[in-house]
């Protein structure tokens, strides 16, 4: 713990840094593959709780109680077999039934009650209308809609747009990310899941803002001096702030992990479990894209302003006719390395020269 | 430190501290005195059924906030009227009704019950006679013959019908007047007078003798008016205060019906034989309820029929004024059961009436609502029906609150190895929060009526994450400052303004994310917006109110101001540049980095 505090301290004064802005096709590739990987999920579908398809599900829980048995009764009940039980593994058995069925939920916790000699009382019925999860979805697209829109306009008036820009990419990245696991693995989309989903848009934000706060800072009056492009100072107000970002990510994460495994735990499947499954992808996905997608992707469109590359101009002269002096007089420039090093940043800044993201001259990258 | 005479450049932390404190400990006095001591559960966690219904309508204008409060209403008295206790209906976004029914009561009824559309008829009065009379005792006579006496003259059996209408019955609809809106005054002021007499006995009718032996018999021997032959047996055997019997018992709107009364009247149910549907509900274009101050006759309800409700009303209406009381009166049915049945003076054309009577405010608007309900273009969709057993209630809230203590346990612990003395800061801000928020959460139960639902405890958790956040961004910006070379009491106070601008920047898009899902969005959701838009703002009250001051009086103490090392603001471990003076704090570090 001493030597993470002492890293808070190095990464402060630029001893140590993390070069996230220069390394952004890194990142972007990274991003790029997750994303193209959460595509095809979202192509093979969302698995769809049945609040979102329609019908009625009827939890029972005896002691006991074997899936058969509960089917024959279904079965009975229907008159067909089209009910479709399964063990929740907790002596709960699971009856779920298409909205076709025409059997009314009160007939329908009555037999089982009869039948497998439960009372009703501790039958539990969940009876969806066809059209709800349609509604809901659209509820939610709504939000998600009225959201984005007023907090891109706000992010636009307390910063600028090229950050409300970024912190909108990093947005929808996050929820791609989110919502292509969940694709992929299969877990089940309920209510829950899209009340985890819509707060991964606010926490993500809240990331992102502090992220941008320090940047902003950090990048006051660069134009003023000739020893750091606008990207080499975003990476360092980035890296400044990066222990912050991880204590957040922790702290954020500690109760969610908390809700997952004990909320999950005790209970197997439930509103808790969806709701916080959801939240730890995206907060996690968050975390990653405030410091590794966001910032970067406002670096790279700050880059292309008129000011920024006479900036990157500057500083490459500079560093040229440092160049040129150190060949001339090793020693000088030794000691002038050491004092770039201090106040610039690092030696990964050195690799990535500025002049290579200005050529690339790429939009925004892969969304 | 702080000199009397100027302004401290660190403020007055105390006050701030002070006045949460009080705010805190006001809180929680309220919340046991008024006795809400825990917060109000929903469903999904104290078991029971919760039923979401959509509005549907073929005309999209009519989904509005009106109709829906009228459905509403009507919900909450059929859900009631199964002897569900506590049973909420309550209009969410702007095309949903929730209907939460705890355990208890007819259930199974009112879950089939509730959402289907209503029938609103009028239908004429043949018969009416009280019904559940247990004991012949005095008190129940007058009343029962307060409805109207058979004998009378239309005009004065008007007076006694409004003049037994006291005002402290819960529902006293009997015997009201209705008359042409233009023509209004004589009856209206008639009724109005009668009913300014109410206090006095009304007149005795002569079969409602004292000495009835039995309740049936007394019911039969109440019976006024003449009830057709085919219904004789069904309303002789009927008893409408059995709650069994409280049912919809038309058949065929052309046929005569038995009907109860859809409340008690002046502490009695009645049973009524009615002729055949006269008007439709939905030929009513509007019903409001208004207070008369031109003739001073007291709360009115204004009616509206469309083409057809007129003629057939005017037609029906001129029929029953020429007829003897009860017969002279029509009812209001509302699913199979009679709302009012005022009587009727004269023929109504033009289709507006008024109904007037000793009406409350509540009276004449519940009848309002009941009339626009006939004419409301909506229909229900039962959305979701959701079944909670109180077994799966307790399991869920007790995993939830493991969770938030398991949760709010990890964050203390990563805080303190972490921030060390500050983590202590972070923690009470915590308990702070925690405790303004439970406190919020059980007054706001009784208040508007907010239930903690499984969202709603989630979105406290994920909110456990947004406070301690606050507390981290303000910490490092202490922390950077102190790397700068500031001593502890500046370094609070420089660091501040920043870590102020980044926490109400952050927090604003947070509180944005929530009211957003909060308007949008129904149910779950809903609960789940109301408690992180909540928690988003105490954090904001705690960070400014509580935690500032709290540091700003710490950083003078020498504990925190000379960067003890189990403070979390060692100067030397958080690499600060190397003091100018103070060889005294070089050594602690010293013994501290062997440690």
């Amino acid at each position: 713990m001493s030597r993470f505090g002492n890293l808070g301290h190095r990464l402060y004064q630029g001893e140590v840094s993390f070069d996230f802005v220069g390394r952004r096709k890194l990142w972007y590739s990274i991003s790029g593959v997750i994303v193209l990987l959460a595509a095809v999920g979202l192509a093979l579908g969302l698995h769809l709780g049945i609040e979102f398809k329609g019908g009625s599900v009827y939890t029972v829980t005896k002691p006991g109680l074997t899936v058969s048995q509960a089917q024959d009764v279904a079965n009975k009940i229907t008159h067909d077999s089209t009910a479709l039980v399964q063990s929740t593994g907790k002596g709960e058995v699971k009856i779920q039934v298409s909205s076709e069925e025409k059997v009314p939920a009160s007939a329908f916790i009555e037999g089982l009650s009869k039948d497998l000699n439960v009372p009703t009382q501790d039958i539990n019925a969940q009876v969806i209308g066809p059209s709800w999860g349609h509604e809901i979805s659209q509820k939610a697209l709504l939000g998600l809609v009225i959201f984005m829109v007023l907090v891109t306009v706000y992010l636009a008036i307390a910063f600028e747009w090229r950050m409300a820009l970024a912190a909108l990419v990093a947005l929808i990245h996050d929820l791609l990310i989110t919502i292509g696991v969940y694709a992929l693995v299969g877990f089940e989309v309920t209510p829950g899941t899209v009340i985890g989903f819509l707060t991964i848009l606010g926490y993500s934000l809240y990331d992102t803002v502090v992220v941008f706060d320090t940047v902003k800072e950090n990048t006051k009056g660069i134009t003023k001096q000739n020893k750091q492009t606008f990207s080499e100072a975003a990476n360092h107000g980035l890296n400044q702030t990066l222990v912050r970002s991880i204590n957040t990510t922790v702290v954020a994460l500690l109760p969610v992990a908390a809700l997952l495994f004990i909320g999950g735990g005790l209970l197997g499947a439930g509103t808790l479990n969806d709701i916080s499954l959801a939240l730890f992808i995206g907060l996690a996905a968050g975390a990653y894209s405030s410091i590794c997608v966001a910032t970067p992707l406002y670096a790279q469109l700050k880059e292309q302003t008129p000011e920024m590359r006479a900036l990157a101009k500057k500083v490459l002269t500079r560093r040229e006719a440092d160049a040129k002096a150190a060949a001339e007089a090793p020693e000088d420039a030794a000691a002038q390395a050491v004092e770039d090093e201090v106040t610039a940043g690092m030696v990964g800044q050195r690799n990535q020269p500025t002049g290579r993201s200005r050529s690339k001259g790429r939009p925004s990258g892969k969304h | 430190m702080a000199t009397p005479k100027s302004r401290p450049r660190d403020g007055y932390p105390g006050r701030a501290l002070a006045l949460i404190l009080a705010v805190t400990v006001g809180l929680v006095a309220l919340m046991f005195w008024t006795g809400h001591k825990t917060p109000r559960l929903g469903i999904d966690l104290a078991g029971g059924t919760s039923i979401t219904l959509t509005a549907k309508s073929e005309d999209k204008a009519a989904i509005n906030k009106s109709n829906m409060d009228v459905a509403v209403g009507i919900m909450g008295k059929r859900v009631n009227a199964f002897g569900v206790s506590e049973a909420e209906v309550q209009t969410q976004g702007n095309d949903t009704i929730i209907v939460n029914i705890p355990n208890g009561g007819d259930r199974q009824a009112a879950i089939d019950q509730v959402g289907t559309t209503a029938k609103l008829y009028f239908r004429p009065v043949l018969a009416l006679a009280p019904t559940g009379v247990k004991a012949p005792t005095p008190s129940a006579t007058p009343s029962a013959t307060g409805t109207g006496s058979p004998s009378a003259a239309p005009s004065s059996s008007a007076a006694a019908g409004s003049g037994s209408a006291s005002p402290s019955a819960s529902a006293s609809k009997a015997g009201r007047a209705v008359s042409d809106a233009l023509k209004a005054d004589p009856t209206a002021s008639a009724s109005a007078a009668a009913s300014s007499s109410a206090g006095a006995t009304p007149p005795t009718a002569p079969s409602a003798a004292p000495s009835a032996p039995s309740a049936a018999d007394m019911a039969n021997a109440l019976t006024q008016g003449t009830v057709p032959p085919e219904l004789q047996q069904q309303f002789a055997a009927m008893d409408c205060s059995a709650q069994t019997q409280q049912k919809d018992y038309q058949t065929d709107p052309g046929k005569n019906s038995v009907a109860c009364s859809y409340d008690k009247e002046q502490g009695v149910w009645y049973k009524f034989a009615l002729g055949p549907v006269a008007v439709s509900g939905a030929d009513v274009s509007k019903a409001q309820a208004y207070f008369d101050t031109q003739n001073g006759s007291g709360w009115q309800v204004q009616l509206g029929f469309n083409n057809t409700g007129s003629t057939a009303f005017a037609s029906t209406t001129g029929k029953l004024a020429t007829q003897a009381s009860p017969a002279n009166q029509f009812a209001i049915v509302l699913d199979g059961r009679v709302v009012s049945h005022p009587y009727v003076s004269q023929s109504i054309a033009g289709g507006n009436a008024v109904i007037s009577g000793s009406f409350t405010q509540d009276q004449a608007k519940g009848l309002a609502n009941v009339l626009s309900f006939g004419a409301l273009p909506l229909t229900f969709e039962k959305s979701d029906v959701t079944t909670v057993s109180p077994q799966l209630g307790g399991d869920q809230l007790q995993a939830g609150l493991v969770a938030g203590a398991i949760g709010m346990l990890l964050v203390v612990l990563y805080s303190l190895v972490y921030y060390r003395g500050l983590g202590l800061i972070s923690i009470a801000g915590l308990v702070v929060s925690a405790v303004l928020t439970y406190a919020i959460m059980s007054l706001l139960g009784a208040g508007i009526g907010f239930a903690l639902n499984l969202p709603a405890v989630c979105g406290a958790i994920v909110a456990i994450g947004i406070t301690a956040d606050s507390f981290i961004v303000y910490f490092e910006r202490i922390r950077d400052e102190v790397r700068e070379g500031a001593p502890l009491r500046p370094a609070v106070q420089r660091a501040w303004p920043r870590a102020r601008r980044t926490i109400l920047v952050s927090d604003f898009v947070s509180f944005l994310c929530a009211a957003v899902l909060y308007v949008v969005s129904v149910g779950k959701v809903q609960g789940f917006a109301f408690t992180l838009g909540l928690t988003t703002l105490l954090d904001i009250v705690v960070i400014f109110l509580f935690t500032k001051p709290l540091i700003t009086l710490l950083a003078r103490r020498k504990f925190f101001s000379e960067g003890h090392p189990w403070s979390g603001l060692d100067p030397k471990r958080l690499g600060a540049r190397p003091p100018i003076r103070g060889s005294r704090r070089r050594s602690a570090t010293a013994a501290a980095k062997e440690a």
